[in-house]
């Protein structure tokens, strides 16, 4: 329990700090997603789509390639503050240390295998911190819009797709 | 299909898309500036132009029409909704739907109709002394409303997804209504919340509005309303950004709007936001506070049948018995309904990822979604909201959950439960990250006593957002009076959800559109110097 507290305050602290840094990073806004922050999100959208994702490798990266893309898509749409957050997000979580502090994740994104991946999901879908919390829920919300948004996914949930007809 | 906006258009109706502006705009002038054109922008323009007034409407988000609703939630939500439908609570933690488009969320709403409930204007009459306002004294209004809306009884039987709230609560005695739907010739397909595509949603897009365009309003979008200029008691204009094709993005140009009168009809979040750019007068700090947003929590469950939630009318039934358990200051109460399911709104709600998502997923065509909106703004410790000014000028939404909330969350989440198990469901689960799903009532009744109900652990959503710039008889607590006259601006008025002094307990568009029916006829009168209208 003494050692969970004083992890506890070890994250909050150290990325609170981190976050201020990426803020400062991010000062300007929006931008495309660096390569980065490609694989980041790649590997986030590997273990949260998984079982939904072919198991066939290169099919699976092609599908996974254009739910980043779509990921790209859906943040162009939000408000700039919120554009400018997640900015700063992603940078965390990019940057070597925010990685192994924050996330515990010490190799890079794209060598981190989909446990890994799962189990820093879980953590901070499980976190005490409304930060990582929230950090997860837009993962969350970004990678399944960007997913089931495709009409290539519905099949799989039996979903026919809009009525066709006299339109 | 014919798409009566494109003809409308074609047909000479004055709409300026301000991201096509090529230089500053300062020409404009009208009788009245109306800013939104939702439910209370709608109603105004047509009332208003219909007494003769030259009127000229301002919204933020783009026109679109018949034609362009596609019925693809990844076309709808980034152009019909603020925030591609993802706008959020400063701490993230409530995720609000709010339509923004012409015709503002009455374009995308699920067209649940309902009368203010005579129980909220008896607490608003005491609380707020609101004495004009009764459900006698507003009968009338409603009535006209209706009619013009087309505002009926739903013939048609409830889809399955409908059906389970009916059968449930039959099972346990508890009783449902019809929810009546402003709707003419509906196909009964179920995509609403996109944009009715056969034009039978009576929504402002397809009725105040156009009425307003033939009788010469003009339309301005993507042109975001920044700020109202004044000195004295008086408003002289009301300055504009244009916003580029995005509508994300200011594209420099300004524009300049003059007028003798300014309605402000913006939503519960737009129209305090507004006034506190202003600057207007505001010496009890009123302006943006008591928002409140009907938090909804949500119960899923599978049925043994396809259930198809995202076919035919999405609401067709409701039970208010949990909204009279109490009275209406105590333990929250909330109204059930049920909610329609589309594979990203859905997948995005649904909590879990992976493999245990996709078991979910996978059951999509059986799943079964409920919906308890907990009446907030009522009980003393329920005290709602508070809209403030980003850095960047735009709204945000303080909305803490406190204890009050959650007690209700969890009696909610039980009675959704018992209702989707009485109604023959294999599984059931509150949408919440530590809740894996129950398969029998008792297995749930004693799951749900024990979750933590916490802020993004349980799942909290609203579509409904009122109050900030609440009506009162006094300055002491009100930003307007009955009328939605402001209290220290002789020309200005408030005329949308946000005039609201609590929430409402019912989806809230027919009590915008009678109050704002009365407001805009009040209004007209005085600035045509005529006798008020016959009708209180």
């Amino acid at each position: 329990m003494n050692g969970a507290r004083r992890q506890f305050l070890r994250t909050g602290l150290a990325g609170g700090l981190l976050l201020s840094f990426c803020g400062w990073l991010n000062a300007a806004g929006a931008r495309p997603f660096a390569v980065g922050e490609r694989e980041m999100l790649a590997a986030i959208a590997n273990a949260l789509l998984d079982g939904a994702l072919p198991s066939e490798r290169e099919a699976r990266r092609r599908l996974v390639e254009r739910t980043v893309d779509a990921i790209g898509t859906e943040i162009a749409g939000l408000a700039l503050a919120t554009q400018k957050e997640l900015g700063e997000l992603f940078s965390l979580m990019v940057l070597a240390p925010g990685r192994m502090i924050i996330i515990g994740v010490g190799k890079s994104w794209r060598a981190a295998s989909v446990a890994e991946v799962a189990e820093f999901l879980q953590s901070w879908r499980t976190s005490r911190l409304s930060l990582l919390q929230s950090a997860y829920a837009a993962l969350h919300d970004l990678t399944f819009g960007a997913w089931y948004a495709h009409q290539d996914t519905w099949e799989a949930i039996g979903y026919p797709g809009p009525p066709r007809g006299y339109f | 299909m014919n798409d009566p906006i494109r003809s409308g258009l074609a047909g000479g109706w004055r709409h300026i898309d301000a991201s096509l502006l090529t230089r500053n705009l300062t020409t404009l002038e009208a009788d009245v500036v109306i800013v939104g054109t939702g439910a209370g922008g709608g109603v105004t323009a047509e009332l208003l132009s219909a007494a003769g007034l030259r009127v000229v409407l301002v919204e933020e988000g783009p026109l679109r029409s018949s034609a362009d609703f596609k019925m693809r939630e990844a076309e709808a939500y980034p152009e019909l909704y603020q925030e591609s439908a993802a706008r959020k609570t400063s701490d993230k933690a409530i995720n609000i739907l709010q339509g923004r488009c012409v015709g503002g969320s009455t374009t995308v709403n699920w067209t649940s109709s309902f009368r203010t409930p005579p129980e909220v204007f008896d607490y608003w009459q005491r609380r707020f002394g609101l004495r004009q306002l009764s459900s006698t004294a507003m009968s009338s209004w409603f009535a006209v409303m209706e009619s013009k809306l087309s505002v009926r009884a739903w013939e048609t039987p409830p889809n399955p997804n409908n059906r389970v709230l009916v059968a449930g609560s039959e099972q346990l005695g508890i009783a449902t209504g019809s929810i009546r739907r402003n709707v003419k010739g509906c196909w009964n397909l179920g995509y609403c919340g996109m944009g009715c595509p056969t034009n039978a949603k009576q929504s402002m897009l397809l009725t105040t509005i156009p009425a307003a365009l033939a009788r010469g309003a003009t339309l301005c979008t993507r042109l975001r309303g920044e700020r109202l200029r004044f000195a004295g008691s008086r408003i002289s204009a009301l300055e504009c950004l244009a916003l580029q094709a995005d509508g994300i993005r200011p594209s420099g140009r300004r524009v300049h709007l003059r007028a003798r009168h300014f309605v402000v009809a913006a939503g519960a979040i737009g129209s305090p936001a507004l006034l506190l750019r202003s600057g207007v007068p505001d010496p009890q700090r009123l302006l943006g506070s008591r928002t409140f947003l009907h938090p909804v929590v949500i119960s899923a469950a599978l049925m043994p049948d396809r259930v198809d939630a995202y076919a035919g009318a999405p609401q067709s039934i409701y039970s208010d018995h949990f909204l009279h358990q109490a009275p209406i200051d105590g333990p929250l109460g909330f109204k059930l309904e049920a909610a329609p399911l589309h594979p990203v709104l859905y997948a995005t709600t649904l909590q879990g990822f992976g493999e245990a998502h996709v078991r979910l997923m996978r059951e999509f065509t059986h799943a079964n979604v409920l919906l308890a909106l907990l009446r907030d703004g009522f009980h003393p410790e329920s005290r709602g909201g508070q809209v403030r000014l980003g850095s960047d000028g735009l709204p945000v939404l303080d909305y803490p959950l406190g204890e009050a909330i959650w007690e209700a969350a969890r009696r909610a989440l039980l009675a959704m439960a018992e209702i989707q198990f009485a109604a023959g469901a294999r599984w059931v689960s509150p949408v919440h990250e530590a809740a894996t799903g129950y398969t029998s009532w008792a297995e749930a009744r004693k799951g749900i006593a024990e979750l933590p109900l916490k802020p993004f652990v349980c799942r909290v959503v609203s579509a409904h957002v009122m109050g900030g710039c609440a009506m009162a008889d006094g300055a002491q607590r009100g930003v307007v009076d009955h009328r939605g006259r402001h209290f220290w601006l002789e020309n200005l008025s408030v005329h949308d959800g946000s005039v609201f002094p609590t929430s409402l307990g019912v989806n809230p568009q027919l009590s915008i559109y009678g109050l704002t029916a009365r407001n805009a006829s009040l209004l007209a009168a005085e600035l045509l110097g005529r006798p008020p209208p016959l009708i209180p």
